[in-house]
Parts: structure tokens; C-alpha cells; sequence
């Protein structure tokens, strides 16, 4: 085990950099579509119920085949993997955003609005920050999910850490399964964990403060 | 100063809520709508603010006409006082009480310099701006709610069952707070509330609500002697009514000389001047009379070792009556917080009055017993010093 490591060292620096940036224009898209889309589906009831069926059901295609469904489309190689794995993120984030802006506190939002905010103000000064905590959560489980998923881009010649996969099971070479399986778990935490801090960060401070009344 | 004329509200599918509501409210009243749930009060109050869309009618403020407004630019010229409280948990204090001159872009030392002024207001710190509402009780938290609706020097204010959600004695504070604030700063305030003893305490003039329907529009005393109809009676309660019977009394009527003492003499001066005096407590005033706190004999225990002078150990938190207020009301406030006495102010905070246990004592024996005249008023003050000892004692 220990040598495919050593042998492949420099092989798979440059495969884990290509599965992290593949995963994270991925993620990054998803997050830049589903966020407005998530924020606009809360503020309609009807047409949320459609569009989050919509995206429940794109999330039902199997990985493979919707990767398989893009070479038509778009050819091989690193984009249509990436929109592949943006759509498979998209459900998470927006259902979350979804369930984020609409779990605001009504009497919250009824003050924003009786002060005499603006439907966009409410959206910006209010319940965006206040919904941040679930979107963060919604977002780090779709990181996890298309870090995962990435491996079977290397099926359509995006490359990443799913080449090490695939050369394995042609080759019957099981450290080549497992290292790579390996290293994509410990992308997997990684993205996670950075993730948890950013969501720490970005989480209002009054929010992250519980109860203890000032005396 | 408001006028609503003929404001109606049907909801989808035909449900009246208001029925052509018509109101004259003069500047710097108080009014109370109340009436049980469902009456309409709370969609009347929305429709000043257009929380509610006006079905028809007219809402007219200083002859500007409201229904056709900029919704968003009316609402920041009204305050508005929301039930649950409804802070804005990730802002701070300060943020949330300049919540709407951030709206309306003031600058910034503009925004410090009225949440300075405002949270002094209602005896809260300064270092409490940097605070988050989490951190606050309840109580502090409804204050920071009713200085959030006075930051942008709003006319009018509207409350929604403002003090809903608090227990009894943060109510009765708050409720306190309130009518102070209302008369130092001359606010026209429209409030819903479906408490009777909320409404007859603060409001000048009631509104009572049933149906959609205003009933009556009255000031309390007016509605207590005469309810419209048997409605009224019902709702306001027959032990209520048998309360009004008697002559209003005021507190000036019935309050004796207190004893006091200005803020920088020293402890034995006060000590000496409890014996000579024979009373429990004193009261602090500085040089003008004006009251800042009492000592009483628990401030001395331990204290007297360390702390010389007055104005190191008297007590700052103190409830006091308005010259004018009535007399039950001060009696119910002396019954509730389980006071021994309770100081009399005038508008100016210059200590003028007392009202003892003892002078309660005198009064039920007043009312039980008949006509004889009261021992109290003019030479009274030792018999009801002694009477204060025995209770106190």
C-alpha cells in the first residue's frame, strides 16, 4: 500500500488537485444557482412545490447515466463533468435555502417589514442571515456528495482521483482502489471540515450566542 | 390629528373584519383597542401601517392621505411595537433600535448618538448596546422593542398587544415605562391589548371592538360610568364597574410630607434623622428636590463600616406615582410589589408626596366605617408614622 503511494506520489498530487477544483467549480456553480433560485422558490409556494420536484427528481438519475447523458451534449472531459456534478448539487442547497428563508421567524420578518423594509431589504438584512446556518449545512452536504461523485467523472475523461479507481479495476491492482478511495474520503472530511469553519464564520454573532441574560 | 373614516377590511371569501371603523384620534393621546379575538382590533391597527391592505375608506394623518402612500415610506414614519417582541436576533441592540434610521440611511453618529439616548431612557447601560437580544430577559428585551419604535422620532406609534408575552410584574413596569414615555415625549400611541386593567391603566380613550364593529370610544372613566350596551358592561367586567363607584381619589388627596434627605450628607446624619423622625426609610433627593432613591434601615446593615456618605449606599431603583394618578392605582401597585410606601413625583421628578400602608389602612377604614373624617391628611403624620412602624415592624 505503502508504495503505490511512494510510486505515484507526484501522480497523485496532480489527481487530487484535479478532483478539488473539478468538485469545487461544481459546488461553487451550484451554490451561485441554487442560492437566488432557492431565495425566489420561498417567496412563491406554488411554484416551489414544482421546481423542488423538478430537482428531486434530476437527483433520482443515476450518477452514471446523467454522466453518460452529458457526452452527447457536451463531449468529454472536464465540463460536462462539472455541469454534471453541479446539477447533483443543486438539490441539497436549494432545498435547504428553501427551508432556511422559509423557517425564519414570521414575527421576525413581520417586524423587518412593519419598520418599513423592502421586500428586498427584508430578503438581505433579514432572513438571509438569519437562514445562513441551514444553507451552510445544505452546502456542506452537497460538497461532500460531488467530492464522492467526482470519481465517476474520470469515467468520462475529466480525470481526478477516480483515474486511480478505474486504472485499478481494468488492471486488477486493489491499492489502486483503495488508495484512491482513500483519498477521496480524506477530501471528503477535509472539504467538510473547511466548510464547518466557514460556516462558524459566516453565522451571524448573535446567533452563535445561547441564552446566559447579561445580568 | 388621525382621522379614519368608514376603513373597512373584507377578507377573501367575504369575512368582514372591520366594519366601517370612523375614529378621531387627537395628538398625543393614548388609545387602546380592545375586544375579544376576533373583534377586528388587531386588523384595524395593521391597516394604520398597511400591514393590512384597506378594503375601502379613508385614513387621513395631519390631512395627508395614508391609503395613498408609499407603503415602505409610511411604515418608517410610524413606529410600531410588535408582539412576541421581534427583535432581530443577529443584530445588536444598537442595531436593532436603529433599525429604521439605518432604513432611512442616517449617518452614523446620528444612528450612536440616538441609541445612547434612547437606552438611557428606559434605565438600561450603555454597554448593553453591543449586547445581542439572547442576552437580554424578556422584559429588557420588549424595552429595546419600544425604543426600536421611537428611534426615527416617529408621531405615531402602534403596539400589538405589546405586553403580551411577560409575566405580570415586567408587565406592570413596562406598562409604567410607557405612559412615562408617552408623557415626556408627547408620542401619540395606538395600542392593542385584550387586557381591561392594561386599557383603563394607560389609555386616555378606549376603543372597544366586537365583531368589526367599534362599540364604544370613550375615555376609561366615561366607559366605567356609562358602558353602551350590555356588551360593554359584560366585557368590562361587573367587579370593575362596582370599583368605580366610590369618588375617584387622587394621590394628592390622601399623601403625606415624606421624610428626606439630599444625596451627599453623610450616614450618621441619616441615622439621626430616622430616630429623630421615627421612620424606617428616607428618601433621596439632590439639592432640587428632585428624587434619586432611598435609604432604609437594610441599606445600613454591614454597610455602615465601609460607607460614609449617603450617596454611596441608597438604593437607585425605585417605584414611584405621578401627582394626579389614582389613588387605586397606586394601592394596587403597593399591593403587588409588596411595597411599604410609595412616593409621589411631580412632572419635574420633585418629591412631593407619600402614600403609606398606613394611609391604605386609613382609607379602607374610610370606606367600611363611613363619614368620619380621616385622621391622615393635615396633622396626621405621626399617627401615620406609627402605623408605618407597626406594619414595617
Amino acid at each position: 500500500m505503502m508504495t503505490f503511494f511512494i510510486e505515484n506520489s507526484s501522480d497523485i498530487l496532480l489527481k487530487t488537485w484535479e478532483h478539488f477544483y473539478i468538485s469545487m467549480i461544481a459546488l461553487a456553480l451550484g451554490v451561485v444557482f441554487a442560492v437566488p433560485i432557492g431565495i425566489l422558490l420561498s417567496k412563491s409556494k406554488y411554484i416551489s412545490k414544482v421546481a423542488l420536484t423538478i430537482t428531486s427528481v434530476l437527483q433520482t438519475v443515476p450518477s452514471l447515466a446523467l454522466l453518460a447523458i452529458m457526452i452527447p451534449l457536451f463531449g468529454v472531459g472536464k465540463v460536462p463533468a462539472v455541469i454534471a456534478l453541479c446539477i447533483y448539487s443543486l438539490l441539497p442547497i436549494l432545498n435547504n435555502t428553501f427551508i432556511g428563508m422559509r423557517s425564519v421567524n414570521g414575527n421576525t420578518k413581520g417586524a423587518g417589514i412593519a419598520m418599513g423594509m423592502t421586500t428586498v431589504q427584508s430578503i438581505v438584512l433579514v432572513e438571509l442571515p438569519l437562514a445562513i446556518p441551514v444553507i451552510m449545512s445544505g452546502i456542506r452536504l452537497s460538497a461532500v456528495y460531488v467530492i464522492s461523485w467526482a470519481t465517476l467523472a474520470s469515467y468520462i475523461g475529466a480525470g481526478g482521483l477516480g483515474d486511480f479507481i478505474f486504472n485499478g479495476l481494468n488492471l486488477y491492482q486493489a491499492e489502486f482502489i483503495i488508495g484512491g478511495a482513500i483519498i477521496v474520503t480524506l477530501l471528503a472530511l477535509l472539504a467538510d471540515f473547511l466548510l464547518s469553519k466557514l460556516e462558524k464564520w459566516v453565522t451571524p454573532k448573535g446567533l452563535r450566542i445561547e441564552g446566559g441574560h447579561a445580568a | 390629528m388621525l382621522k379614519i373614516e368608514n376603513l373597512t377590511k373584507i377578507y377573501r371569501g367575504g369575512k368582514i373584519a372591520v366594519d366601517k371603523l370612523n375614529l378621531d384620534i387627537q395628538e398625543g393621546e393614548l388609545i387602546a383597542f380592545i375586544g375579544t379575538s376576533g373583534s377586528g382590533k388587531t386588523t384595524a391597527l395593521r391597516m394604520i401601517n398597511r400591514m393590512v391592505e384597506p378594503t375601502s375608506g379613508r385614513m387621513t394623518l395631519n390631512g395627508k392621505d395614508l391609503t395613498k402612500m408609499n407603503a415602505v415610506t409610511l411604515r418608517r414614519s410610524i413606529g410600531y411595537v410588535i408582539q412576541q417582541i421581534g427583535l432581530m436576533p443577529h443584530m445588536t441592540i444598537r442595531e436593532n433600535i436603529t433599525l429604521v434610521p439605518q432604513l432611512l440611511k442616517w449617518p452614523k453618529e446620528k444612528k450612536d448618538e440616538t441609541a445612547r439616548r434612547l437606552i438611557e431612557m428606559v434605565n438600561l447601560p450603555e454597554s448593553y448596546l453591543d449586547l445581542y437580544p439572547a442576552q437580554l430577559s424578556g422584559g429588557q428585551q420588549q424595552r429595546i422593542g419600544v425604543l426600536r419604535a421611537l428611534a426615527a422620532n416617529q408621531d405615531i406609534i402602534l403596539m400589538d398587544e405589546p405586553f403580551g408575552a411577560l409575566d405580570p410584574i415586567t408587565r406592570d413596569t413596562l406598562q409604567d415605562l410607557i405612559k412615562d414615555l408617552q408623557q415626556r415625549l408627547k408620542k401619540t400611541i395606538i395600542f392593542v391589548t385584550h387586557d381591561m386593567d392594561e386599557a383603563i391603566k394607560l389609555a386616555d380613550r378606549i376603543a372597544i371592538m366586537h365583531e368589526g364593529k367599534l362599540i364604544q370610544f370613550d375615555t376609561p372613566d366615561n366607559i366605567l360610568a356609562a358602558p353602551a350596551n350590555d356588551f360593554v358592561k359584560e366585557f368590562i367586567g361587573s367587579h370593575r364597574l362596582i370599583q368605580q363607584k366610590p369618588n375617584i381619589k387622587t394621590v394628592d388627596e390622601v399623601m403625606i410630607k415624606p421624610i428626606s434627605i439630599t444625596i451627599e450628607k453623610s450616614l450618621d446624619e441619616a441615622i439621626r434623622l430616622m430616630v429623630e423622625k421615627r421612620v424606617d426609610t428616607l428618601f433621596v433627593t439632590d439639592g432640587d428636590n428632585r428624587l434619586q432613591g432611598y435609604l432604609d434601615v437594610e441599606s445600613f446593615t454591614g454597610a455602615r463600616k465601609t460607607k460614609r456618605s449617603v450617596s454611596e449606599c441608597y438604593e437607585k431603583d425605585i417605584f414611584y406615582v405621578k401627582t394626579g394618578s389614582k389613588l387605586q392605582d397606586s394601592v394596587r401597585r403597593i399591593l403587588k410589589r409588596n411595597l411599604k410606601n410609595i412616593p409621589v413625583v411631580d412632572e419635574e421628578h420633585h418629591l412631593v408626596g407619600l402614600v403609606t400602608r398606613a394611609n391604605i389602612v386609613d382609607i379602607v377604614y374610610d370606606t367600611i366605617w363611613g363619614d368620619e373624617e380621616p385622621t391622615t391628611s393635615s396633622e396626621g403624620q405621626t399617627v401615620s408614622d406609627s402605623f408605618r412602624e407597626l406594619i414595617s415592624g
